[in-house]
């Protein structure tokens, strides 16, 4: 029987399960939601035929194109220029897997397309209370909504395909509690990455991490998803946040999400998906955000990250001195003022359109460095058509950057879009590994703003001075 | 996809001591347009073995001749990082048969061991001593969740469903497709 008093995470998990875990075999949980995308499905599919089987939900499975997409802008109806044949292939597998099994596909002609997990909640797809799934591992990002999404690999895409039903080991629970308000330039992605510092790499393995506290309540849903999205990032299975009236407001009016009086009932049912006041879990952790200032990294792992005005630590390990000489950057020297080749503003973490306004603030009215190379890429082709109806892909392209179509691009850099050997790129994505963005590139993680006063300096900037001047009107 | 039962290892290790080694090092994202299973035995630990005009760097992974099979004794959260599953199918077409780490990530691991790619976590002090004798023959047994090397014996817990596949071959797919009942019912419960 469930204990009286349950975490948001056991409520949602509880209500999932199909067969009870047992010491020999673990939970077999029902999905709600499966999204797939061309990388890690091909062979999932391919297992499929290979076993005559067919998908039992295509109802509760939808596709898009995002990782091997080019985003070079191409005139209307006019086809993609892949940037290898690997890449084509790939993107017809997918629209031949869900032609072939009646999957819900947002491919090259749909107002829908963009990364997966911006479409998903853009969609309405997404709601408190799912068991989400997708083979990638910033499914994460759902569960700013209060759903339970997580990532799995491709075997486990075939058995979601086949059965829509995971077999998972209950996770242990972590609560993340942040008091105290951000300040100005300070945002989500700040904070996130700070919790990354602070627990390290491997910190939350093992568990679901729920961020919770008047800093998290205060975030809007694109602020919550940039959260939830990095959990991974600390070695987290997922993040969820309790939903409340912004996941409401936010839901109303989705394409997918209920409508009317089914609306209202789901609200009710929601409402419910909190953690209760006695709820125990496994590790506690505090944070204030009023201490915290613009983060970025200085190392080749998300965790190695400090305050933008500051500088790399001291290594204490093989590892550190390792990630420093990589970087090229020297402890107890300034990061800011370090030159740099590229600017990328995109990806699941921060390619939303609050994210496109907050660098768009910065650039208005001023340019790219000289030199500097900035790529702006949308999360979707939503995002992207909202962001031109308010003039942002103006303020870029007069700026200098360029204005590219949706996808994943430069955060995995596996459609042609990656930096140069030795190139030094300031990213709002998500991973800063060796090699992420092109063999031999340096990649500093860092938030919209700051990413967009860098590409103004044409060095790693602290955005703080740009957004207070122009706070202060 | 079933596997083969695997009831021991034996192999020289290959010892990796960078703690958080990521699936991005293990398998670079560009090799990720396949569409297929295997052959990505090139691909591995591609950018720490190759320049970027394709020559030899001067690793020692360059040294271990082509296919032949080791157990790899990494550094602590290994495979931490994006959930591909290219990741352990590039280490056992490498010729990787087993890992041997103090915490593996949680996707890489689960993706492994459903591939027949062995994950054993070990103590820190038996890690450190094994980290120590890169190329010492190994003996890990599956079932009794032991390693044995030299005069070093370490144990592991796996995962008793993971553990059951690995030394029975048996298939998880089929293994949820028999519960067929459980999830219709399931369905028609909500449904109600
Ligand atoms: S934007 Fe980056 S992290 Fe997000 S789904 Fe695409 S490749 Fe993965």
């Amino acid at each position: 029987m469930p204990s009286p008093s349950r975490t948001l995470f056991d409520k949602v998990w509880d209500a999932h399960v199909v067969t009870p875990e047992r010491e020999d075999a673990p939970a077999l949980i029902y999905v709600d939601l499966h999204l797939i995308h061309e990388v890690t499905s091909p062979q999932a599919f391919a297992e499929l035929d290979a076993r005559s089987l067919s998908v039992r939900r295509p109802d509760l499975t939808y596709a898009t194109l995002d990782h091997s997409t080019p985003t070079t802008p191409r005139a209307a109806g006019a086809r993609p220029v892949y940037a290898s044949a690997a890449a084509r292939h790939q993107v017809e597998t997918m629209e031949a897997n869900c032609r072939r099994h009646a999957i819900r596909l947002a491919g090259w002609d749909s107002a829908d397309r963009g990364i997966v997990h911006v479409i998903g909640p853009e969609l309405g797809l997404t709601q408190p209370g799912q068991t989400i799934v997708c083979g990638d591992s910033h499914t994460s990002t759902h569960g700013a909504f209060g759903a339970l999404a997580f990532g799995i690999g491709t075997t486990e895409v075939g058995h979601v395909l086949a059965t829509q039903c995971l077999l998972q080991r209950k996770p242990k629970t972590m609560r993340v509690h942040v008091d105290g308000e951000l300040r100005v330039g300070v945002g989500a992605k700040d904070l996130i990455v700070a919790i990354i510092a602070e627990l390290g790499a491997g910190g939350a393995a093992g568990h679901v991490i729920e961020y919770a506290g008047p800093a998290i309540e205060a975030l809007s849903m694109e602020e919550r998803m940039t959260v939830c999205n990095m959990s991974i990032e600390a070695g987290a299975r997922a993040g969820m946040i309790a939903p409340d009236e912004t996941t409401f407001r936010y839901l109303q009016g989705r394409a997918h999400a209920p409508k009317g009086a089914a609306f209202e009932a789901a609200k009710a049912r929601w409402a419910q998906l909190r953690s209760d006041a006695g709820a125990v879990f496994d590790a506690e952790v505090r944070l204030d955000a009023s201490r915290l200032a613009p983060m970025i990294t200085w190392g080749d792992s998300p965790d190695m990250a400090a305050p933008v005005d500051s500088s790399p630590p001291a290594p204490s390990t093989a590892r550190m001195t390792e990630a420093l000489a990589y970087m090229g950057f020297k402890p107890g020297e300034a990061l800011m003022g370090e030159k740099i080749d590229a600017v990328f503003i995109g990806s699941c973490t921060n390619a939303r359109l609050s994210d496109l306004r907050e660098a768009a603030s910065v650039m208005a009215g001023r340019c790219v460095k000289p030199g500097v190379r900035m790529l702006v890429v949308p999360g979707s082709e939503a995002v992207k058509r909202a962001a031109e109806a308010e003039g942002l892909d103006a303020i870029f392209r007069t700026a200098g950057a360029e204005w590219r179509e949706p996808g994943c691009s430069m955060c995995i850099a596996m459609n042609g879009d990656s930096g140069r050997p030795g190139e030094l790129i300031v990213s709002t994505s998500n991973r800063n590994f060796a090699g992420r963005q092109g063999q031999g590139v340096r990649t500093v993680l860092a938030s919209p703003a700051t990413a967009a006063a860098s590409a103004v300096a044409g060095a790693i900037a602290d955005p703080r001075r740009i957004l207070e001047a122009s706070h202060a009107q | 996809m079933r596997n083969e039962p695997i009831l021991t290892v034996t192999a020289p290790a290959f010892t990796l001591p960078d703690a958080n080694v990521d699936t991005d090092q293990i398998i670079p994202a560009r090799f990720l347009t396949t569409t297929e299973r295997g052959a990505l035995g090139g691909a591995c630990f591609h950018d720490w073995r190759f320049h970027g005009d394709g020559s030899k760097k001067d690793h020692r992974l360059n040294d271990i001749p082509h296919g032949e099979v080791r157990i790899l004794v990494a550094g602590h959260n290994f495979g931490c990082g994006s959930s591909r599953e290219h990741a352990p199918w590039a280490l056992k077409d490498f010729g990787f048969r087993a890992v041997v780490t103090t915490r593996a990530a949680d996707i890489f691991r689960s993706n492994a061991l459903k591939n027949g790619l062995v994950i054993c976590e070990i103590d820190e002090a038996s890690h450190a001593a094994l980290m120590d004798r890169d190329g010492l023959e190994m003996t890990i047994d599956v079932a009794a969740g032991q390693i044995i090397a030299g005069n070093i014996t370490a144990r592991f817990v796996l995962d008793r469903f993971a553990r059951t596949c690995l030394i029975e071959g048996v298939d998880p797919m089929g293994y949820i497709l028999a519960q067929g009942e459980a999830i219709a019912r399931f369905e028609a419960d909500r449904a109600a």
